[in-house]
């Protein structure tokens, strides 16, 4: 098992996540073709003036009405991207298994990092259930996709810290790292492929066809 | 200054359309700073097809309204006047008001039928036969030469006249419907009136009716439910249906009747209901077929934001982001031209290359009888002049109409207000190239 | 335990409830039309709709919306409705298209009815909660694409349809007659002539620099407001017209009931008159979702990238007016006033700042609104809200108590509203929430606080 999650699977989770990665991509561009109006109002600078202020904590209105909310989102999205990547254990992998590795971050660094992504899972989890607005709208899938973000920083968290049988915790971290990736073309955590391409046509529509701002 | 009373017109007309006179190099036929000065209110001016005649309303001294005809006014005078028209053949007709009645007056003497209300004077193509739409008791009637159809219906929306006037076509609402009732006006209250006579079925809506060029066939769009269209030729609906359709025209075989149809979200030209070409369009519309009745141009946006025009479904490869007007066939049929507009400037395209020279506003292109030369009015900073094949002439008017060839096209029959005087010209050719 | 139980249950959708009156109401468009339906008549309208009429926008914000109810702040009827959630813009879009797209369109009549009252009358497609959702998700466009579902089923609240019914068959919104548009511009001109001796509507004046283009409720009730404008032009000295054909109507609620055939139908007629008669540009009276249907989204459908003719909301006019000077302010208002962005001409084309121009320009005590500018809130009658007719009109108010506190805040007591919807949507909450207030146009106080040259009176 251990051999099998050390080996191909790895192989078969990048190959799933960058193949539908692509794919997805791929398909998003020819829909955009199909719908008519989103190239001819497409605007490079109103594109990216949209983005600048939706990825700058509190550079739009309703980033600001929610402090607590944007201090989490953003914490959760920069430690969940940064820290797999520049994670020791990691690197250490890339560079024994193809010889080169990133810059990497200190270990209680990363540690911290990751229970900060745990934090906000739970923080999401809580207000799927507490927050009525967000209740209304939630379905068991949130929550597996919760899960599914949450598991690999957990398992990587127990394996770090040797607190269950190592072996048994490194196999699931795996396991749930390559689950996570293939999920993200193919489920809502897509969102992260289209993020800056909706906020790039809305930014479009509202700057350079409305002469509004959408922030 | 030459004037031209109104009587001697009356004489003109009653002669038919009087012939072009090509020979008099120049005429001035009203100075129109004189008429302003002479007159507290006058509204815009019409002239005539052969120019010979510069017509406005005026507002004499007692308040009444009627026509200064080159600086003659009538005798007749009404309380509101306006809507003045030259038909074909040359009459001066005007929507007019007296006693709270309106009617149409044709050289200044009123249709013997009054109304609560007229408008629209529609002319055949040879000027014979004039047509209006009037209301009377709250109903909407169609009036021809001031007789009225014995038919009387809740509303009128469109109107035609044919070529020779043998033919008047009116959308007309036979059903009364009452406030918002969603359901009586899904199962139909608007049809066709044709010469006084109604077709027999209902839909739910009727667009733009049309004449054939030999007055005998009627064809209509009509759409048959939410979101369901086809066209009528003569009562009879085409077999398919479609998600929209435009005008329909027809091509001079057999009443054959083409229509530019909407599926699946783009358009194409469809002919007595099946494809008549297979290019498909975002958008297409106002279809000409040449005067040989051969070829079909029409205007197409090949994709989003992008206009041109395509003959026989072959787009001009040269597109144009704002808008193109409809094709203009010249007589030979070979030749096309089109008003196109680009970054909000005007030109004219011709067969698919446009002018250099570009406009504030551009007027409809005029082919030389030979078909060699396409002049167009065209304005420029506030003045008027004439543009031949892109040239555009030295000289600047403060108004102006839409030049006319000669018939050996040596020369242009030129209407214009220059200095405050209105002038009639017939100008060479080569002056303005 | 209420994760638990949410997390058991597998989903959190509330059990279908009994509506009460401040949120369904009798309408003959809705209740007897879906009587006519079939479930294959009902599915492969969706199909229709899902497969062949909509693509990579749809598909995409569908994908992407992560349910995070970000939204749900932007929303007036959610503020204003004790933040039920039900109420908020992606629960509109959770109760209507995520069950038609993971049925795959196998869903009832009853279904398809509350999906026509929540596209029509709980949203009015002001598309405010775009700019509060992170990933710039246009949800006004789902529920548009919601309401086109409903048009192609028939099921359309009665008084909107008959509204989209009066576009198709007379190309105005009021079944306004031929005769009756001409004799009005006439009537009006004549009293303009009361006021200033000179004052014109020139009739189909091919060549005029401007078409002056209105909506049917304009001479159909507020007639008055074309006879100022025939003031303020003849006093600007500018060189207009007006159409004594069809297409004098600029309004468009087609767009709103989902009939986009009819929507392109009448902006076609729009824009063909203007190239008809030769003009520079068209000049709109003080109207939103007008501006919204002839500038973007009738032109979209009808293939034009930009109008074809340069269209100018009347804002965008006085603010031309009075700064080039044609115009100039002796008079200017003196009761506290405040100001209504309207979504389509704010937050659909940044004017917010010439209104406040204007607003200084023409009045002593102006008392601006919070929030403001994009961030205003709707008035609740655009987006063809208001045109659902009195059925709805109790479920409207409910929706909009949040406009309601807004305006009282500003302590004015006139509200200028430049846009036909929000001046009547304002009207009636003024009404219902006993604010003590009044509505005016711009060209009200235009025509009061401009000079009239001595030469030009009457």
């Amino acid at each position: 098992m251990y051999e099998f999650a050390t080996g191909p699977l790895v192989w078969v989770a990048f190959i799933l996540f960058f193949g539908g990665c692509g794919w997805r991509l791929f398909r998003m561009f020819s829909m955009a073709k199909k719908d008519k109006v989103v190239y001819p109002y497409m605007s490079l600078k109103h594109g990216l003036l949209s983005i600048a202020h939706w990825i700058v904590p509190f550079g739009s209105t309703n980033m600001r009405m929610r402090p607590v909310f944007t201090i989490v989102t953003f914490a959760f999205h920069l430690c969940l991207l940064l820290s797999p990547i520049f994670l020791m254990a990691h690197n250490v992998l890339l560079r024994r298994a193809w010889g080169f590795s990133f810059w990497t971050l200190p270990p209680v660094l990363a540690d911290v990092m990751t229970v900060v992504v745990i934090l906000a899972c739970a923080f999401f989890v809580a207000r799927r259930v507490r927050a009525p607005e967000v209740k209304y709208v939630t379905s068991w899938s949130d929550y597996v996709l919760v899960a599914l973000v949450a598991t690999p920083f957990l398992t990587g968290f127990l394996a770090y810290h040797q607190w269950l049988s190592y072996r048994t915790v490194v196999t699931l971290h795996i396991w749930a790292g390559a689950i996570m990736l293939v999920a993200i073309p193919f489920t809502r955590l897509s969102h992260m492929l289209f993020f800056v391409f909706t906020r790039a046509y809305m930014g479009s529509e509202c700057g350079a066809v409305r002469h509004a701002k959408d922030w | 200054m030459q004037d031209i009373k109104v009587a001697d017109s009356k004489v003109a007309v009653e002669d038919g359309p009087p012939e072009i006179d090509w020979g008099t190099s120049e005429k001035l036929l009203a100075d129109v700073g004189e008429i302003k000065e002479r007159f507290p209110v006058v509204h815009e001016p019409v002239v005539s097809p052969d120019g010979e005649r510069f017509a406005a309303p005026v507002k004499i001294d007692d308040g009444r309204f009627t026509m200064c005809v080159n600086g003659t006014v009538w005798d007749q005078t009404f309380e509101v006047l306006w809507y003045p028209r030259f038909s074909p053949d040359g009459r001066l007709t005007v929507l007019v008001r007296d006693d709270d009645e309106w009617t149409v007056a044709v050289e200044g003497r009123p249709w013997e039928e009054k109304f609560e209300y007229a408008w629209n004077t529609m002319f055949s193509k040879d000027g014979k036969v004039i047509a209006a739409q009037a209301k009377r008791d709250m109903k909407y009637r169609i009036v021809v030469d001031g007789d009225l159809w014995s038919h009387e219906f809740i509303s009128i929306r469109d109107l035609a006249v044919s070529a020779a006037g043998d033919k008047v076509a009116a959308i007309v609402q036979s059903v009364p419907l009452k406030e918002a009732d969603i359901f009586g006006f899904m199962e139909g209250t608007w049809t066709v009136a044709v010469n006084d006579k109604t077709w027999d079925r209902n839909f739910v809506n009727v667009y733009c009716p049309t004449i054939s060029p030999d007055d005998r066939h009627v064809a209509v769009e009509v759409r048959l439910d939410i979101c369901e269209y086809t066209i009528a030729r003569d009562n009879l609906l085409w077999n398919e249906k479609f998600g929209c359709v435009w005008e329909p025209s027809f091509l001079p075989d057999n009443g054959a009747v083409i229509a530019p149809v909407r599926t699946e979200g783009s358009w194409t030209l469809a002919r007595d209901g099946s494809p008549a070409w297979s290019g498909r369009y975002a958008q297409l519309w106002h279809q000409k077929i040449s005067p040989n009745g051969k070829r079909i141009a029409a205007v197409v946006a090949p994709a989003f934001g992008k206009w041109t025009i395509a003959v026989d479904d072959s787009a001009w490869e040269k597109t144009y982001d704002d808008a193109v007007l409809e094709p203009v066939f010249s007589p030979d049929s070979q030749r096309i031209a089109a008003v196109v507009k680009d970054r909000n400037r005007w030109t004219i395209a011709v067969d698919g290359v446009p002018w250099t020279e570009e406009f504030d506003m551009v007027w409809d292109p005029v082919f030389s009888p030979d078909s060699s030369r396409v002049a167009a009015k065209i304005e420029r900073n506030g003045r008027y002049s004439i543009a031949i094949d892109g040239k555009v002439w030295s000289r600047g008017f403060e108004a102006l109409w839409n030049p006319l060839f000669s018939p050996d096209g040596s020369s242009l029959l030129v209407k214009a207000v220059e200095d405050g005087k209105y002038y009639r010209r017939i100008v060479p050719a080569y002056e303005i190239l | 335990m209420g994760f638990i139980q949410t997390v058991l249950s597998g989903k959190s959708e509330r059990m279908p409830r009994k509506l009460g009156p401040e949120q369904m109401s009798p309408d003959r468009g809705l209740d007897d039309t879906i009587k006519r339906l079939t479930p294959e008549r009902i599915e492969s309208t969706i199909k229709r709709v899902m497969e062949k009429e909509t693509a990579g926008r749809l598909r995409v914000y569908l994908d992407t919306c992560v349910h995070c109810g970000l939204c749900s702040n932007a929303c007036h009827t959610y503020l204003s409705r004790d933040k039920d959630p039900e109420f908020s813009p992606v629960a509109k879009v959770k109760n209507t298209l995520w069950e038609m797209v993971k049925r795959k369109g196998k869903v009832d009549a009853e279904f398809i009815k509350n999906a026509a009252r929540i596209a029509f009358t709980e949203c009015g497609a002001c598309r405010r909660c775009s700019m509060y959702c992170p990933f710039g998700i246009d949800i006004a466009y789902l529920i548009l694409v919601v309401r086109r579902v409903c048009n192609l089923l028939g099921v359309v609240p009665a008084y909107l349809q008959d509204t989209t019914n009066s576009h198709a068959a007379t190309s105005n919104q009021m079944w306004v007659q031929r005769d009756e548009w001409i004799d009005t511009l006439q009537w009006q001109e004549e009293d303009a002539q009361g006021v200033i001796a000179k004052a014109r509507i020139p009739l189909e004046k091919e060549g005029a620099d401007i078409m002056y283009s209105v909506i049917a409720p304009e001479p159909k009730i507020l007639a008055q407001l074309i006879n100022y404008m025939a003031q303020i032009m003849t006093i600007a000295g500018l060189d207009w017209t007006m159409p004594a054909t069809d297409g004098w109507d600029n309004s468009n609620m087609a767009m709103y009931s989902g009939d986009f055939e009819t929507m392109g139908r009448v902006e076609r007629q729009h824009y063909e008159t203007a190239l008809r008669l030769k003009v520079k540009r068209i000049v709109m009276g003080e109207c939103g979702h007008a501006f919204r249907g002839a500038v973007y989204d009738g032109p979209k459908w009808l293939t034009w990238k930009n109008p074809p003719i340069p269209m100018v909301h009347a804002v965008d006019f006085y603010y031309d007016l009075i700064t080039s000077g044609r115009i100039k302010i002796v008079n200017k208002f003196k009761e506290p006033i405040t100001v209504q962005d309207p979504c389509n001409i704010v937050r659909g084309l940044g004017l917010g700042q010439k209104l406040r121009y204007i607003m200084n320009a023409l009045c002593e005590d102006f008392r601006d609104v919070s929030p403001r500018f994009e961030h205003n809130y709707c008035c609740m009658a655009g987006g063809g809200v208001i045109n659902c007719g009195p059925p709805w009109k109790k479920s409207r108010m409910l929706s909009i108590k949040v406009k309601a506190d807004q305006l009282a805040a500003t302590g004015a007591k006139v509200i200028v509203t430049p846009c036909h919807n929000c001046h009547s949507g304002i009207e009636d909450i003024i009404k219902y929430y006993k604010l003590g207030m009044h509505t005016k146009f711009i060209c009200e106080i235009l025509v009061d606080a401009m000079e009239i040259p001595q030469h030009l009176k009457a």
